[in-house]
């Protein structure tokens, strides 16, 4: 919970300063485009913290992101297949790609490092070849379908909360009740801590790895789509690409542990937050240095997880000296 | 002049006193035991002489003369070194790497291979482990490494050693060999600090003995005067009326039946025993006889790779741990910080663990209640002592066991399979667990407990299963049980087949 604070001022104190620099910060365009953003980025960061807090890794959320958001344009568009049959295939195939990386690092022991890595490959390079590289996007139609992505929840008062946010809310209250309050939520992060000891107590370990990449591909697949169904454009080249590392960023800078056993939904969206706003901050008040994006939000992560790391050093030592 | 004098050592941590005015002398040549309770304060005082700590008050004197550590290098420079329980070894490189990591002698810049090994033979002789210094260390057996340690911590010419439970994971076997090393070594004139809480062993290594309790010198033993009795009394502050507490559990039904069952540690030799309610039964054997194997396989970890295993009369296939505790089983395993318990994870959680599924949930939520309720009731019924919300990593080995312990308890198993139950437990604890396996054989549990501590086999078990090389070499009786006839047994000097 302290954890969770100390970045939540973070995020204010990044939000006060632009607001401050920039005007255009709190215009009204500007905050509904920014919590879009955090709504989608916010799905990938609470996706890889199913897989974080069992101890392992997901890099292939960009590619599947990819995937489905390349995927879904092609197949409705290009295609013409039914939305209805779409879907439900692009999360068909997101929940088998799980399921294959579930069982290769519980039942071959493989690295969930490696696998997802060859994963980031696979999908990425299979949706290049299936669509020949062309871009994708809807055009002017499927408006009903794309409501999810570029939607607004309308609320009174001519106020509308972004369709992408309010799932990301449901999903975070979702996961944050399975992790605190289920049976498997405390077998999780009982196994994330020391497999063996969950093992030796009877805990279906394996069943619960292979569970949690299917629940983070599944996740990521939803968010590609909404991300596509937003920007309506999608390269298969690059779409996607890198976001395994934002939904990383965001979950260890919210307090999940890559070693596991710790999972901090809360402190996810607030690190998905923040990097949103660094990316708007430096957009809106040093335009002329927006190639240094990547430089910037690279060394406040950096900062962020050396200052937790001393943090605990210290709470660590009066441990011991206790 | 003493070798060793160190007055009114005093450590706090922040604010709490766990050393007070402690005293404690070393002659050349000595071997001197410190035994106490968990707590008592002997691993700190441990560190302070060994440098890893410095103490707040009092004096160190090293040949009469002051000395204070501010390292272990400093500690080391004045010829103490300190032989870890956990063994600090890299087990990728060769022996004599190992035994030279830091000070490799060079030549030109390089590493002296030739000199380094040369070297290292002769302190791995000293250590009287015959083994070729450019041999890897893997699969080495602990008492070996142990020997290791000893090798190098004799490279950087120690005058004093300091064990730490260096028994605690060793056998028998290795156990006397080890004592002949210390013998060896004081002989040569270097003195041993010996902690351990196996008494049975001071009494036979010790020239002295001095006891610690609540972080004071609670007294000292010289080599005539050391007996069970009297160490038990310096230790607690009161008498323990009998060491080993005996049970009425009357024999019944078998509840534990296991035909000729076969692991992958030893896959040509098979064993066939039974366990009834109302018994505990002991296994002994030395280390690699595959009796934690036998247990694993039992519990549904390794897979058996043939026989018949029956729980209550119901054959059952241990495929997963899961399937093993449905049919009636528990394991307390050998390792509880890795296999036992989550570290991490307060003391209700880690009781909930086996037991959240089966017996504290509404649906798939976890029924907090029932889990407070737990918490309160096993942790009155086995004392455990923990501050609400401390990690079980931060308590003591014997509030850790307990936790371990506590948790298949309220899942009223049939059989209870516990392996080294009180490995690196203090007195007091190991006495309530002792308490607690034989009132769970009155409640007409089978107990089935694997220890390498042959004392406790014998104190303990009513049948005595031993083991060798994967075979059942005998099973004794409480009357016949001996640690002689045990040992033989052990030993493979004289096999006979089980009925």
């Amino acid at each position: 919970m302290k954890k969770t604070l100390g970045i939540l001022l973070l995020l204010i104190l990044t939000c006060v300063v632009t607001a401050l620099s920039s005007d255009a910060f709190l215009n009204g365009a500007n905050v509904e485009n920014l919590i879009r953003r955090i709504g989608l980025y916010g799905l990938l960061g609470v996706a890889v913290s199913f897989v974080i807090v069992t101890g392992g890794i997901d890099l292939s959320i960009g590619s599947i992101v990819c995937l489905t958001g390349c995927g879904l344009p092609w197949l409705v568009a290009k295609v013409g297949w039914d939305p209805a049959l779409a879907l439900p295939l692009l999360l068909g195939g997101a929940v088998v790609i799980g399921l294959i990386h579930g069982l290769l690092v519980t039942k071959l022991k493989l690295q969930p490092f490696v696998v997802t890595l060859c994963g980031l490959l696979v999908y990425r390079g299979m949706m290049r070849g299936l669509t020949g590289d062309q871009s994708l996007g809807f055009g002017n139609g499927f408006k009903a379908l794309r409501f999810a992505g570029a939607g607004k929840l309308e609320l009174a008062g001519g106020f509308g909360i972004p369709m992408p946010f309010v799932i990301l809310m449901v999903v975070a209250v979702l996961a944050a009740v399975f992790f605190n309050k289920t049976v498997w939520g405390r077998h999780l992060r009982a196994l994330g801590n020391n497999e063996e000891a969950a093992r030796f107590s009877g805990v279906a370990t394996d069943r619960l790895v292979i569970a949690s990449y299917v629940i983070c591909s599944l996740l990521s697949a939803v968010a590609g789509m909404l991300f596509v169904m937003d920007v309506n454009s999608a390269q298969p080249s690059d779409f996607g690409s890198f976001y395994e590392l934002y939904a990383i960023a965001a979950a260890v800078l919210g307090g999940c542990s890559l070693r596991g056993g710790r999972a901090a939904v809360a402190g996810v969206l607030v690190g998905a937050a923040l990097m949103q706003v660094l990316r708007n901050m430096i957009v809106l008040v040093f335009p002329r240095q927006q190639n240094l994006e990547y430089a910037v939000i690279g060394l406040v992560i950096l900062a962020g997880v050396i200052a937790d790391e001393l943090i605990n050093r210290r709470r660590e030592r009066r441990r011991l000296r206790a | 002049m003493r070798l060793l004098e160190a007055s009114g050592i005093g450590k706090r941590y922040s604010g709490v006193r766990a050393l007070g005015g402690v005293d404690l002398t070393l002659e050349r040549g000595e071997v001197l035991a410190l035994i106490g309770e968990n707590g008592a304060g002997k691993s700190t005082l441990m560190k302070i002489l060994a440098g890893v700590q410095e103490a707040d008050e009092g004096e160190i004197r090293i040949d009469g003369k002051p000395v204070r550590f501010r390292s272990v290098a400093d500690a080391m420079d004045a010829g103490i070194a300190l032989i870890h329980q956990e063994l600090n070894l890299a087990p990728n490189l060769d022996a004599a790497s190992n035994i030279f990591l830091g000070r490799e002698p060079r030549k030109f810049g390089l590493i002296d291979e030739t000199r380094m090994r040369r070297e290292a033979a002769g302190f791995l002789e000293m250590a009287g482990l015959a083994m070729d210094p450019a041999a890897g260390l893997e699969g080495l057996s602990t008492g070996k490494l142990q020997q290791v340690e000893i090798a190098k911590a004799l490279s950087v010419d120690a005058r004093i050693l300091i064990m730490d439970e260096p028994t605690s994971s060793l056998s028998q076997a290795e156990t006397e060999v080890l004592f002949g090393v210390i013998r060896s070594l004081k002989s040569r004139g270097v003195a041993v600090i010996y902690i351990s809480h196996r008494l049975g062993e001071v009494t036979e290594l010790a020239d002295r003995v001095s006891v610690l309790r609540d972080g004071a010198n609670a007294g000292e033993l010289a080599r005539g005067e050391v007996d069970r009795e009297r160490m038990i009394r310096l230790m607690v502050g009161r008498d323990l009326s009998e060491f080993y507490p005996g049970h009425a559990g009357v024999p019944g039904e078998v509840l534990l039946e296991v035909e000729k069952l076969r692991t992958s540690y030893w896959p040509d030799h098979e064993v066939s025993f039974r366990v009834r309610a109302g018994e505990v039964v002991g296994v002994a054997g030395l280390v690699g006889a595959g009796r934690s194997e036998l247990l694993r396989c039992l519990f549904g970890i390794d897979r058996p790779l043939a026989g018949v295993i029956r729980v209550r009369g119901v054959e059952f296939e241990p495929e997963n741990p899961r399937r093993a505790i449905a049919a009636g089983l528990a394991l307390v395993p050998e390792d509880r910080k890795t296999q036992g318990l989550v570290l991490e994870m307060g003391v209700p959680d880690n009781l909930a663990l086996a037991s959240l599924w089966r017996d504290r949930r509404r649906g798939g939520w976890v029924n907090e209640a029932a889990v407070d309720e737990l918490e309160r009731r096993m942790g009155e019924a086995m004392r455990i002592k923990a501050a609400p919300g401390q990690a079980v990593g931060l308590l003591s080995g014997g509030n850790q066991q307990k936790v371990a312990f506590g948790k298949w308890l309220a899942m009223e198993p049939a059989v209870l399979l516990l392996d080294e139950p009180t490995r690196g437990v203090d007195v007091g604890a190991k006495r309530e667990i002792h308490t607690l396996m034989a009132g769970l054989a009155e409640r007409g549990k089978a107990v089935l407990f694997v220890s390498s501590d042959l004392e406790e086999v014998l104190g303990m078990a009513d049948r005595v299963l031993v083991m060798h090389e994967g075979r059942l070499a005998g099973e004794l009786d409480r009357g016949e049980a001996s640690e002689e006839s045990v040992m033989r047994l052990a030993t493979g000097t004289k096999d006979f087949e089980a009925a």
